[in-house]
């Protein structure tokens, strides 16, 4: 086939993106696995790859340091950690790849849960000479805490454990038991023996590790399906912007424009409007200047209503007969970010979606601990990096529905209205 | 219940089709001809759309940094995409180097009178003339950065809260952290260290007066996404993003433009005659250009999939250091 024919049958195709969470330890060889990730599907250009060459001589390696690859901020080369979310791109003909890469100390639980809050798959990297460690649990915690379908525990450095069989399956054993405390039960977990730096079971089969028949790293995220990764629910449109265009043409025109999610909505569904519960039908749904019959998850479109209804940002469309809660109290997961403490009585402004609405924390109930070792009923304040049961009384009703069943109606950030910062992210029971 | 047959189907099941079928028609009828199925659910497109749209929604004065290259161009179809059929809901504004591809400028003033939006131009010549900024002299001499200040002056002088960008993460090592919003202060500096978190698609635009947002909807495409899309679009772009004959010499592996005399040239530096293609089209004086025959848009992108240098290794200004593109952008480069 010839490399037009190619490009043309690549770009009719949907544009497939897969986001994927990973979280490692400082030596876990994080870094070097996204670098070799880069490498063996040549993704690293030349000019890259030149200046990995040239550090890695300057630090006196007689390997490639592929984590020079990734780590991008100056702070972070000084220190040799990775501190912040970096996002690394790299794609096959079959998908496009984005790597939300996060440090793995517990300082830095925030960065592992925002990473985590975009992606729909994770690796977990475990070193095979130390195998599963407090940090793996608080690893696995987050992942399984933001309802990650796929995860992908790869223990890494086979090549230092003589690529035993016999100690993988230890690992795989200690980290089963883990499993069996989780609360999001159904998250699918493959287990991979890879050697980051000498590139076994990354993109490339083992030659080392015959006893190993299952997938590599790549391999597994190439047959990912949308199915594998999304859960199907009820469709939940948020109204971000209405669009009057007042042109001769579009006289009466009122779009409201927005991103449909959870499921699908189409032309001739009734839908209620909240928080105003006026009823009307989907008349036509925009994408662009053409009209489609149905809106598929996670389009930005834009909807007109059969009947000349109010409806501002912030509102939402749901389906008559699919209501979420309308209420101005819930408890929630809530995983603190900032350095400023939150309080019991303090108030915060609540961004659910798109909707702002005013917040007043009404009870702290427990600390969860992220490494599985139990709940702390005594505190009395949440601290950077905590992840604890709060309730939260609103000024406002919002329309929410559980995080279990919807990952995007069932979250919410925090912010503190005085430094304008996100301070915490919240998961509504 | 059956009761007779036709072609071996049940006349009943015939019928029943039927029925379905032509309540399709009713919806079809409602909806007009160009109705399509299913919407082709482009993951990047969406998102881009959504952040302008909050952009649109959560900020008093957004504008639009449009430089004439293919990342800004796409930056404005997706606009117009995210706002139909309402007009983009903000200006664009063009930094001017002074430097610029006759070509670019050309096209920039072009698509702006097509899409009836607002037009915003200031000159780093000005900033110059004003005694702000200081041009750089010498052989690796550059506007670029004097862009810097020039572009602070004009968010003051508008008091735009945000400023949408076509920057991409897989630029560059240290936009590979940079947020969808990003908060910089009344000196437009980034603190990387102190960035808020991003969850989910929630984006917080929450700021003090005299802040600005810098805001990066196309954050998570590649440069062959954007190449691909303005294929499947069929944007159209500054023509010195084909393979053309261009005057050129050589220095440093880099090949630099010697049509007009923005690039200092030493005498040594012999001027030959070649077939060239522009990857980026920022500031002529450090934007260099690879040698391609790659003369349609399908060619460029075979090129860009077969290519072997990344985007920004064709930009002198971040050879300057390792850690080039961090500095700059502390101090308020975009």
């Amino acid at each position: 086939m010839s490399t037009e024919a190619q490009c043309q049958i690549q770009n009719t195709k949907e544009m497939e993106v897969l986001k994927i969470a990973t979280a490692g330890s400082v030596d876990d060889g994080k870094s070097t696995l996204i670098g070799r990730l880069l490498y063996d599907t040549k993704s690293l250009t030349d000019d890259k790859l030149e200046a990995i060459e040239k550090t890695s001589k300057q630090k006196g390696y007689d390997y490639l340091d592929f984590s020079l690859a990734t780590d991008g901020l100056v702070a972070e080369r000084e220190q040799g950690i990775t501190i912040d979310v970096a996002h690394i791109y790299f794609s096959t003909p079959n998908k496009s790849y984005i790597i939300a890469d996060t440090p793995g100390h517990v300082e830095y639980t925030r960065n592992m849960v925002t990473g985590a809050s975009t992606s729909q798959a994770a690796i977990i990297l475990i070193d095979a000479r130390k195998g599963v460690i407090e940090q793996t649990n608080r690893h696995f915690f987050i992942n399984n805490l933001l309802r990650i379908k796929d995860v992908i525990v790869a223990i890494n450095k086979m090549d230092l454990v003589d690529y035993s069989e016999e100690r993988y399956n230890e690992i795989k054993a200690d980290f089963e038991e883990l499993m069996s405390k989780r609360d999001y039960q159904d998250q699918k977990i493959t287990f991979i023996p890879v050697s980051a730096l000498k590139g076994d079971n990354v993109v490339n089969r083992s030659e080392k590790m015959t006893w190993y028949k299952g997938q590599t790293l790549l391999e597994h995220f190439e047959e990912l399906d949308r199915k594998d990764i999304y859960n199907v629910g009820t469709p939940r449109f948020p109204v971000q912007y209405v669009i009057r265009p007042k042109t001769e043409e579009f006289h009466d025109f009122r779009g409201f424009a927005g991103k449909v999610y959870g499921g699908e909505l189409s032309v001739g569904d009734e839908v209620v409007v909240l928080p105003s519960m006026t009823k009307s039908k989907i008349k036509e749904i925009y994408f662009y200047d053409k009209k489609y019959k149905t809106a598929t998850r996670r389009s930005s479109v834009t909807i007109t209503l059969e009947d000349e209804i109010n409806v501002s940002r912030g509102d939402m469309l749901v389906k008559a007969g699919d209501l979420p809660t309308i209420d101005k109290q819930f408890t929630a997961t809530v995983s603190w970010m900032d350095s400023q403490n939150l309080t019991v009585g303090s108030k915060y402004v609540v961004q659910h979606g798109v909707n702002k609405v005013l917040a007043k924390v009404e009870n702290i109930h427990h600390k969860i601990n992220p490494d599985y070792s139990g709940i702390d009923t005594t505190i009395t304040a949440l601290g950077m990096n905590d992840i604890a049961q709060v309730t939260f009384r609103l000024n406002k009703p919002i329309f929410y529905d559980s995080f279990k069943n919807h990952r995007t109606n069932g979250s919410f950030i925090l912010i503190d209205n005085q430094s304008n910062t996100t301070a915490g992210v919240g998961f509504i029971n | 219940m059956v009761i007779a047959s036709i072609g071996g189907k049940p006349i009943k099941y015939r019928i029943i089709v039927s029925i379905v079928e032509s309540e399709l028609e009713t919806v079809v009828d409602v909806i007009e001809s160009n109705e399509l199925e299913v919407l082709n659910n482009n993951a990047l497109e969406n998102e881009a759309i959504y952040i302008l749209r909050e952009v649109a929604a959560q900020f008093e004065k957004p504008v639009l940094l449009f430089s004439g290259g293919k990342d800004s161009i796409t930056l404005v179809r997706l606009a117009q995409k995210a706002f139909f059929p309402a007009k983009i809901p903000f200006p664009l504004m063009h930094i001017d180097t002074g430097h610029n591809f006759p070509e670019t400028i050309a096209f920039r003033d072009k698509l702006v009178k097509e899409l009836g939006v607002e037009l915003i131009v200031r000159n780093v010549q000005d900033s110059i003339d004003q005694g702000k900024v200081v041009e750089e002299t010498g052989k690796y001499s550059s506007r670029n950065m004097l862009q810097t200040t020039t572009l602070l002056d004009a968010i003051e002088e508008f008091k735009f809260d945000a400023c949408i960008g076509g920057a991409r993460r897989d630029e560059e090592k240290a936009r590979a952290k940079e947020r969808i919003f990003s908060v910089r202060d009344d000196f437009g500096q980034w603190d990387e260290k102190n960035q808020r978190p991003e969850l989910f698609d929630m984006l917080n635009g929450q700021i003090e007066l005299g802040q600005n947002v810098r805001v990066f909807p196309i954050s998570n495409w590649t440069e062959l996404d954007v190449w691909s899309y303005i294929q499947q679009e069929d944007i159209e772009i500054p023509s010195i993003y084909f393979a053309h004959k261009r005057k050129i010499f050589l220095r440093d592996g880099f090949i630099w433009s010697a049509e007009d005399d923005v690039v200092f040239r030493a005498d040594d530096e012999k001027v030959e005659e070649r077939m060239v293609r522009f990857r980026t089209v920022g500031d002529m004086s450090c934007t260099s250009a690879v040698l391609s025959h790659a003369d349609t848009i399908e060619k460029v992108v075979g090129e860009i999939r077969e290519s072997k240098i990344s985007e920004r290794g064709a930009r002198i200004d971040d050879k300057r250091s390792e850690a080039a593109m961090e500095k700059r952008k502390q101090q308020g480069y975009f």
